[in-house]
C-alpha cells in the first residue's frame, strides 16, 4: 500500500487547491493591478485570498504579505528586520536548530557585523526559558524562534520571547517560523506576541512556491526586492496568482485544529507504542511535542536503506530536513544525541489524511527492516 | 561561400598501412555522434577529414562542441570553402574573418598549396591575402612570430578553405580501434575519469555498476547513469550492466572477519566483472584505483583482488594524486555529479579498521566461508543492461 509519512517536507494537494489554482489559471487569470474587468476580477481574488489567510491567523488581511513560501518569508523577515533595527542595537537571539533559512541567514547577518545568539538546546530540542533571559539585553533587536521543530516536532516557548524583551527593555522585534505549526495548531500571532510570522502553503496541502509573511501593523521592516508597488512594496512583482489562490483554498479547508490535533495524538500514541514494543527503537521526539512530526531512531540500521527498504514498499519517510551522506542532522546533534541514534534517524510526519492503516503498514515494514537490514555497530 | 569543419586527425596519421582503418573508424565515430545535430557529409583527403552541412538544417555550434569530444582528433577548424580563385579567396577572408580579425592587433597569414595547379605559390597567396587584409583592416599590424591569429588558406582539390586559428582537438585514438573493455562504475570521482583516459586510448566502454538495495537507493544507479551519460560525450555509446549486490554484500558481512570485508567485495566484484566482460567481448577490466589511496587499493590487496582476475585491469589513475585526478574529472565535468550524496556499493559496510596488508591466504580462507560460485552465478543471471547514450 502507498504510505506517506514525509507531509513535514511537504503534503498532498488537496482538491479544494487543486481547483482554485486550475480556476485561477483558466478563468480568473488577470494581473490584479490591470484596471480594467480581468484585473478587477484578480484583485478581487487576491483581496478575498489575503483575507481567508488572515482569518487563520486571526489577525487582520493588510498584515499579510504573500511571499513565494517559507525561505523567503523567513529571509525577508529576519533581513529586513535586522536591517531597519541595525541602529538600536546589533544583537540578534535565536536557537540552535532553526531551519537552515533562519540560521544560514543568521550567520550571513553575523558576517556583516550583527551580534548573533544561537541558544543551546537539551536532549529533546527544548531551550531553557532562564537562558533566554539573560541573553536578551537591551541591545537586542531581533529574536527570531520557530514554533515546531521541523525535525523532531519539539514546541518552542515563543511566547516567551516578547516578555524578555520587555523585561529588558529591548526594542526588539520578535519574529517566528511558524511554517510547521500553520494549518496544525492554534497559531495566533497576537496570542503569541510576535511582530513577524513565516508560513507556507505547501505544508497545508497547498501549492508549492507561496506563503505568507505576517507583519504586525505599525512595524516596519526594509524590503529585498524593488521594483513595484504590489505587497505594499514589501514584496513587489507580479502576484502569483494561481498559487496564492490554491494556498487561500487550502487554508479555508483547513478543520477544526484542536479537534484534529486530538486525532493525530491518539495516531502518535498508538504507533509510538507499537515501535517502542519493537525494541531498539528510541523516540527522539518529546514526549509533548506536536503529535504531527516524531522522529526515532531505530539503533543499528543507518536510515538510508531504512528509507530505501520502506521506499521500496511504497512508504515514503525521511531521515530529517535532507537526506545526505555523511551529514548528520544538525539538530539532533544540537541535542546532543549519542552517535547510534545520530545514525538511524527517521523523521515519521503525519497529516490530517494519515490513517491508522498506513500506521500499521509503517510499523509493520520498519519491523521487516530491522530484520532484513543488516546492522552496523 | 559556405561553412565547414576541417578535422586533422592526430597519431592516426603516424599510422602505416592500417592509417585509412583508423580512419574509417573515426569517420564513423563522428558520423555517429553528429547524427543529431544535423546531415553532414564526410570526406578524406591529405589526412584531413572534411565535416560538410548537407543542408541549412544542421546545428553548426553543437556540432563543434561535440567535435571537440571526439578522440582521434588532434585539432579542427571551423572554414570557409570556396571556389578556387584568388579574387573569391580575398573577400571571402574578409567576410568569413571579419569577426574574428576587428577584436584582435596582429596576424599572419599562412597558405598551404596542395593543388599545385593553383596559378600562385604558396608565399604569394601569403602575401596577396595579407596585403588585402591590411588594407580592408587598417588598425591590423602583422607578426609572424607571435600573431593573435594565424589566417590560413588551404588549397585543395575541389575547394579553397579559409580559417582562424586552428582548435585543439581531444586528442588520442578514435573510440574502439583498441578493443572493447568494461569499466567498474560506483558513482565516485575516480571511475569516470578512468573510463575517460582508456576511452582516449581507443577503447569501447561497457559500464558494470554494483547495486545493492536497499542499502543503496534507486538515486544512485540515476547518478550512475548521469556519469555515464557525460562520459559517453567522449567515449560513445556506452552499455551499462547493472549487477544485484545485496545478496553478496550480507553474505560477506555476515561470514567474513570485518577487516577484509572490502577486499574480499572487490575479489567477488571482479569475479562477476569477468564474466560479463567475457561474455560482451571485452578484453579487460578498468578501475579507478590509485596506490595508497585507501586501504583497499594498497599494493598487497591490489595484488589480493587481481588474483582472481583472468584479463588484464586496466588502472589508469594508478598513479595519479586525488586532486589530478579531480582536476580531470572537472574538466569532463563530471566532478558535480560525482559529489552527490547518495551511499554507493563501496560505502555499504565499511569496516572501521580495514586490513591495509591482507595475504592471499588469509583473504583465501575468510572466503571458504561464502558459497563463491553460486553467488557470483547468481549476480550474473540477475544482471540486467541498459544503453547510455549522451545525444
Amino acid at each position: 500500500m502507498e504510505a506517506y509519512f514525509d507531509n513535514s517536507a511537504t503534503t498532498a494537494p488537496c482538491c479544494e487547491a487543486v481547483k482554485a489554482v486550475t480556476d485561477a489559471m483558466t478563468v480568473c487569470w488577470g494581473n490584479p493591478s490591470s484596471l480594467h474587468r480581468s484585473g478587477n476580477a484578480a484583485k478581487e481574488l487576491l483581496d478575498s485570498s489575503r483575507e481567508s489567510i488572515a482569518k487563520c491567523l486571526s489577525c487582520r488581511p493588510e498584515e499579510i504579505f504573500f511571499t513565494s513560501g517559507g525561505t523567503e518569508g523567513n529571509n525577508l523577515a529576519v533581513i529586513g528586520a535586522a536591517h531597519r533595527m541595525r541602529r538600536m542595537g546589533k544583537r540578534i537571539v535565536s536557537t540552535a536548530v532553526e531551519h537552515s533559512s533562519i540560521d544560514e541567514t543568521l550567520d550571513k547577518l553575523a558576517n556583516e557585523g550583527f551580534e548573533v545568539i544561537k541558544l543551546k538546546v537539551d536532549s529533546f530540542g527544548r531551550i531553557n526559558e532562564r537562558e533566554l533571559f539573560s541573553a536578551v539585553n537591551s541591545n537586542t533587536i531581533l529574536i527570531t524562534m520557530m514554533l515546531v521543530n521541523n525535525e523532531v516536532g519539539t514546541i518552542m516557548p515563543v511566547q516567551a520571547a516578547k516578555r524578555a524583551a520587555m523585561m529588558a527593555r529591548s526594542p526588539a522585534l520578535i519574529h517566528c517560523d511558524a511554517v510547521q505549526a500553520f494549518g496544525k495548531m492554534p497559531v495566533k500571532p497576537s496570542a503569541l506576541g510576535v511582530d513577524l510570522m513565516t508560513v507556507s502553503s505547501h505544508k497545508i496541502h497547498g501549492p508549492k512556491g507561496v506563503g505568507a509573511l505576517y507583519i504586525r501593523k505599525g512595524v516596519k521592516i526594509n524590503p529585498r526586492t524593488f521594483g513595484g508597488e504590489q505587497e505594499s512594496k514589501i514584496r513587489p512583482g507580479t502576484e502569483a496568482m494561481p498559487a496564492i489562490a490554491g494556498f487561500a483554498a487550502a487554508a479555508r479547508a483547513l478543520p477544526d485544529t484542536q479537534k484534529e490535533l486530538e486525532h493525530i495524538k491518539m495516531l502518535r500514541d498508538y504507533m509510538v507504542e507499537k515501535l517502542t514494543e519493537l525494541g531498539d527503537v528510541v523516540i527522539n521526539s518529546p514526549p509533548d511535542a506536536l503529535p504531527y512530526v516524531t522522529n526515532v531512531s531505530v539503533l543499528g540500521i543507518k536510515s538510508e536503506p531504512m528509507l530505501n527498504f520502506l521506499s521500496e514498499r511504497g512508504i515514503c519517510v525521511s531521515s530529517g530536513s535532507a537526506c545526505s551522506k555523511g551529514k548528520k542532522s544538525h539538530v539532533l546533534m544540537q541535542m546532543g544525541l549519542d552517535r547510534r541514534r545520530l545514525d538511524s534517524p527517521v523523521r515519521i510526519s503525519f497529516s490530517r489524511y494519515t490513517t491508522i492503516q498506513e500506521v500499521d503498514a509503517l510499523i509493520q515494514g520498519i519491523a521487516e527492516g530491522k530484520k532484513v537490514i543488516r546492522a552496523v555497530k | 561561400m559556405k561553412e565547414v569543419i576541417l578535422i586533422k586527425n592526430g597519431e592516426l596519421a603516424l599510422k602505416g598501412l592500417n592509417r585509412r582503418t583508423f580512419e574509417d573508424m573515426l569517420v564513423k565515430n563522428m558520423r555517429r555522434r553528429l547524427e543529431s545535430a544535423g546531415k553532414f557529409n564526410f570526406t578524406i583527403a591529405q589526412s584531413t577529414i572534411v565535416a560538410e552541412p548537407v543542408d541549412d538544417s544542421a546545428d553548426f555550434d553543437e556540432a563543434v562542441s561535440r567535435i571537440e569530444k571526439i578522440f582521434g582528433i588532434a585539432g579542427f577548424s571551423r572554414a570557409a570553402a570556396v571556389e578556387k580563385d584568388m579574387e573569391t579567396i580575398l573577400r571571402s577572408a574578409e567576410e568569413y574573418l571579419a569577426p574574428q580579425l576587428l577584436g584582435i592587433r596582429s596576424f599572419k597569414v599562412e597558405a598551404k598549396r596542395s593543388d599545385k595547379k593553383f596559378p600562385l605559390t604558396s608565399p604569394e597567396i601569403c602575401r596577396e591575402t595579407g596585403g588585402y587584409l591590411l588594407r580592408k583592416f587598417p588598425h591590423l599590424i602583422v607578426d609572424v612570430h607571435n600573431p593573435d591569429l594565424v589566417v590560413t588558406v588551404e588549397i585543395r582539390d575541389n575547394h579553397a578553405y579559409i580559417h582562424g586559428t586552428q582548435i585543439k582537438g581531444a586528442g588520442g585514438m578514435p573510440t574502439g580501434s583498441a578493443g572493447r573493455a568494461a569499466v567498474l562504475i560506483s558513482g565516485g570521482i575516480d571511475s569516470p575519469v578512468a573510463a575517460y583516459m582508456m576511452a582516449k586510448r581507443g577503447l569501447e566502454l561497457i559500464a558494470i555498476h554494483f547495486a545493492s538495495p536497499p542499502y543503496t537507493s534507486e538515486r544512485a544507479e540515476q547518478k550512475v547513469h548521469s556519469l555515464l551519460k557525460q562520459v559517453s560525450k567522449y567515449s560513445g555509446r556506452i552499455t551499462l550492466f547493472v549487477v544485484p549486490f545485496t545478496e553478496t554484500q550480507e553474505q560477506i558481512k555476515d561470514n567474513c572477519p570485518e577487516d577484509i570485508f572490502t577486499v574480499v567485495m572487490r575479489r567477488m566484484m571482479m569475479r562477476v566483472s569477468q564474466i560479463i566482460a567475457q561474455r560482451e567481448h571485452a578484453g579487460a577490466l578498468i578501475t579507478g584505483e590509485s596506490v595508497g589511496q585507501v586501504a583497499s587499493q594498497t599494493m598487497p590487496a591490489i595484488a589480493c583482488t587481481d588474483a582472481v582476475c583472468g584479463m588484464p585491469v586496466f588502472r589508469p589513475l594508478i598513479g595519479m594524486d586525488k586532486d589530478e585526478v579531480v582536476a580531470i574529472s572537472r574538466k569532463i565535468e563530471t566532478f558535480d555529479i560525482s559529489i552527490l550524496p547518495y551511499e554507493d556499493c563501496c560505502t555499504v559496510f565499511t569496516p572501521k579498521h580495514p586490513k591495509t596488508r591482507p595475504t592471499l591466504d588469509y583473504v583465501e580462507k575468510c572466503e571458504e566461508a561464502l558459497e563463491v560460485d553460486r553467488l557470483v552465478k547468481e549476480a550474473v543471471e540477475g544482471t540486467r543492461f541498459i544503453h547510455i547514450n549522451a545525444y
